[in-house]
């Protein structure tokens, strides 16, 4: 039986979750457009069906607390609070975007986000995750730093090396697989011997649990949990969150290896739509107000696409800027 | 001023950074309890405590990534790799996520981060453990390589390194450790990254070298002024970024180069140097540039053989010889 709404969060978080997933899907979206078009180019991950991952966990988290991931990552510093027009701008390519057009859709970054990058060698941000948990912890900081990562990631060595490190020095890092079944067209049973990769963490003596990355309450709870033990031991913590995108790896793959039914039964159970019934059912919303939230996100990245458009691309002298300090 | 050697010199200037800065902290492998296994750290663990000086797993990739993270965090982390040669485990945090951080991030982070890692062969310790990579740092923008070869420079490009705001690779060469020499006591004497020194002055030839070299050039440039010959040793000190302006200025003086590199010829860093010497002082160039490298082949063992692929004091002096002589 799912919980009750109202007795996880107010109705006005409650709602925030709502517009946090449309927002990114609706970003997502038109992302994929701007692509087909020309605008962006390069490689291009779209997080559409994973929306209730960064959203749950981002609600759950302390502003404070630092959150690094890998390039499929543009719900993710949204949802942090990175403009839309900003992170829109970087894939396209200009001077305004979050990192000068200099990153591009694999590197966003916003230090006074703590939202400290994405990551496009696949495992390169566990290693880092374990300094910035250190230097927090060094420092005298209440903050933990939750690592995102796929479910293909966890067959890197960086994976094992930084798990065992973690806990051997006890670092506040609050690891999040994001499990959606495929690291680009390999199935996690052709990659991983041990599938149920929460599971892989007894070896590191890490606690660890498996939640449904569809359902966005779910993921709150998990990782507010999970985010609380963090914070109260110094302890590293583990959640595999299953779920699924909608779209291909990235713009270049029309996911051939996926069967037609597989992808139904997951869309049926896509977060929003999903959250969106639960919210009308206990009547925290009704379709008026969900319309509201909708015409607001729709408004938001229509006014980001025209920035990026509008917007300069970098002067030719920036591209000897910012190697060295 | 006081004599010590590279080892000591070298560590005296992590004990100073860290007295001086409680940002600093240092780790790697066997460095807190057993002290480094070439004893950089000794007395670290007992003078800063575990949370400051710590050892780490066998997880080389995972040694920089650590450090990079607590650097973009706000501290002023020194790691040890054991050998440079365990750096190739870990050129994906060095090359892929190290020196590209701040430009991929548009200049929203910098990474005041060092890691340490002693190299160079003649030791008989065969072909994984004898490596010079010095040049697979140069090739990578957005690192700060460093390269002594005194004691004193030692001391002070490291205390520079600790202090500089970018990701520097710190070389040390494992034959130089026991090599003495005075080392001023002001822990603010400091050796500026990017300089070179001239080592030697002299009038006839330039000996362009780094690290143990630099020691060798210094004795061949000894026996070549016996002969008449006089030459000036220009230390690099650091390989990136190269003091161009340093090589071009002894050259355009001298009229002659021997540039001396121990890694491996192909594409190595004597290449780079020899080519901006002609793009740049042809017309004052009186023979073509010579390279006295290590040998294009992976280290033998038996010492009979490995010296053969190691530059020694005598064939630096056949090159200047042969530069001299016109002969190419
Ligand atoms: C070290 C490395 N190897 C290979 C790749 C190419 N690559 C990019 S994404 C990817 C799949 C990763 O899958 P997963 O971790 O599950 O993340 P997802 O794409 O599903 O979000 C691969 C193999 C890479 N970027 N880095
Ligand atoms: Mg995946």
């Amino acid at each position: 039986m799912e919980t009750k709404l109202r007795i996880v969060l107010p109705d006005q978080q409650l709602l925030k979750l709502y517009e946090q997933m449309f927002l990114a899907r609706e970003f997502e979206e038109r992302c994929a457009e701007q692509y087909t078009k020309g605008h962006i180019t390069g490689f291009l991950h779209l997080y559409s069906g994973q929306e209730a991952v960064a959203v749950g966990a981002t609600a759950a988290l302390h502003r404070d607390d630092y959150i690094i991931s890998a390039y499929r990552e543009h719900a993710q510093a949204i949802v942090r609070g990175a403009e839309p027009k900003r992170v829109m701008a970087e894939l396209f390519g200009k001077a305004t975007g979050i990192c000068k057009g200099k990153g591009g859709s694999m590197h966003l970054f916003d230090p006074a986000l703590n939202f400290m990058g994405g990551y496009a060698i696949v495992g390169g941000q566990f290693p880092i995750s374990l300094g910035l948990a250190f230097a927090s912890r060094y420092r005298g900081e209440d903050r933990i730093t939750a690592c995102f990562f796929g479910d293909g990631a966890v067959n890197q060595g960086t994976f094992h090396e930084s798990l065992n490190w973690a806990r051997l020095w006890e670092l506040p890092v609050l690891f999040v697989c994001e499990n959606n079944f495929y690291g680009i067209g390999t199935e996690v049973h052709r990659s991983s011997a041990l599938a149920n990769i929460h599971k892989r963490t007894c070896g590191y003596d890490i606690p660890s649990e498996k939640v449904d990355g569809m359902d966005v309450i779910a993921v709150y709870k998990a990782v507010k949990y999970a985010a609380e033990k963090v914070r109260e031991s110094g302890l590293p913590y583990f959640i595999e969150a299953t779920t699924y995108r909608f779209r291909g790896h990235s713009m270049s793959d029309p996911g051939k290896y996926r069967s037609a039914a597989e992808h139904e039964l997951w869309k049926s159970r896509d977060p929003l739509p999903n959250y969106a019934r639960r919210l009308t059912e206990e009547g925290i919303a009704d379709r008026k107000v969900l319309d509201a939230i909708e015409a607001r996100c729709k408004a938001r990245v229509e006014e980001a696409v025209q920035f990026a458009e509008q917007s300069p691309w970098p002067e030719d002298e920036q591209v000897w800027e910012d190697i060295y300090v | 001023m006081s004599e010590m050697n590279y080892r000591d010199a070298l560590n005296l200037a992590l004990k100073e950074e860290m007295r001086r800065d409680p940002s600093v902290v240092t780790w790697g492998e066997d460095v807190a309890l057993y002290e480094g296994s070439f004893k950089v750290t000794r007395g670290l663990l007992a003078e800063f405590g575990e949370e400051r000086v710590k050892d780490t797993p066998i997880s080389e990739n995972t040694i920089v990534g650590v450090t990079v993270g607590a650097a973009m965090g706000g501290l002023r982390p020194v790691a040890e790799l054991m050998t440079v040669n365990f750096a190739l485990l870990a050129m994906d945090q060095i090359v892929n996520h190290m020196s590209k951080a701040r430009y991929m991030f548009g200049g929203q982070t910098f990474l005041p981060m060092v890691i340490r890692m002693p190299g160079g062969g003649g030791s008989q310790l065969g072909a994984q453990h004898s490596q010079s990579l010095e040049t697979f740092f140069m090739h990578c923008p957005g690192l700060r390589v460093a390269y002594p070869a005194t004691p004193a420079d030692a001391k002070g490009l490291l205390k520079s390194a600790i202090r500089d705001n970018n990701p520097v690779i710190f070389l040390e060469h494992e034959l130089l450790y026991n090599s003495k020499g005075e080392v001023p006591e002001d822990p603010e004497f400091l050796v500026p990254l990017g300089k070179a020194d001239v080592k030697r002055p002299g009038e006839q030839v330039t000996i362009v070298a780094y690290a143990r070299m630099t020691v060798l050039a210094l004795q061949a440039a000894e026996e070549l002024a016996k002969e008449g010959i006089s030459c000036e040793v220009l230390d690099l000190r650091s390989l990136a970024p190269l003091d161009e302006p340093a090589i071009l200025a002894s050259v355009g003086k001298t009229g002659r180069a021997v540039v001396v590199e121990e890694c491996w010829r192909t594409c190595g860093l004597g290449a780079e140097i020899a080519t901006r010497i002609f793009e740049n002082c042809f017309d004052s160039l009186q023979a073509p540039v010579r390279r006295v490298s290590g040998l294009d082949v992976p280290m033998p063992y038996s010492r009979k053989i490995e010296k053969l692929c190691i530059p020694q004091k005598e064939t630096i002096v056949q090159a200047v010889k042969a530069v001299m002589q016109g002969k190419y």
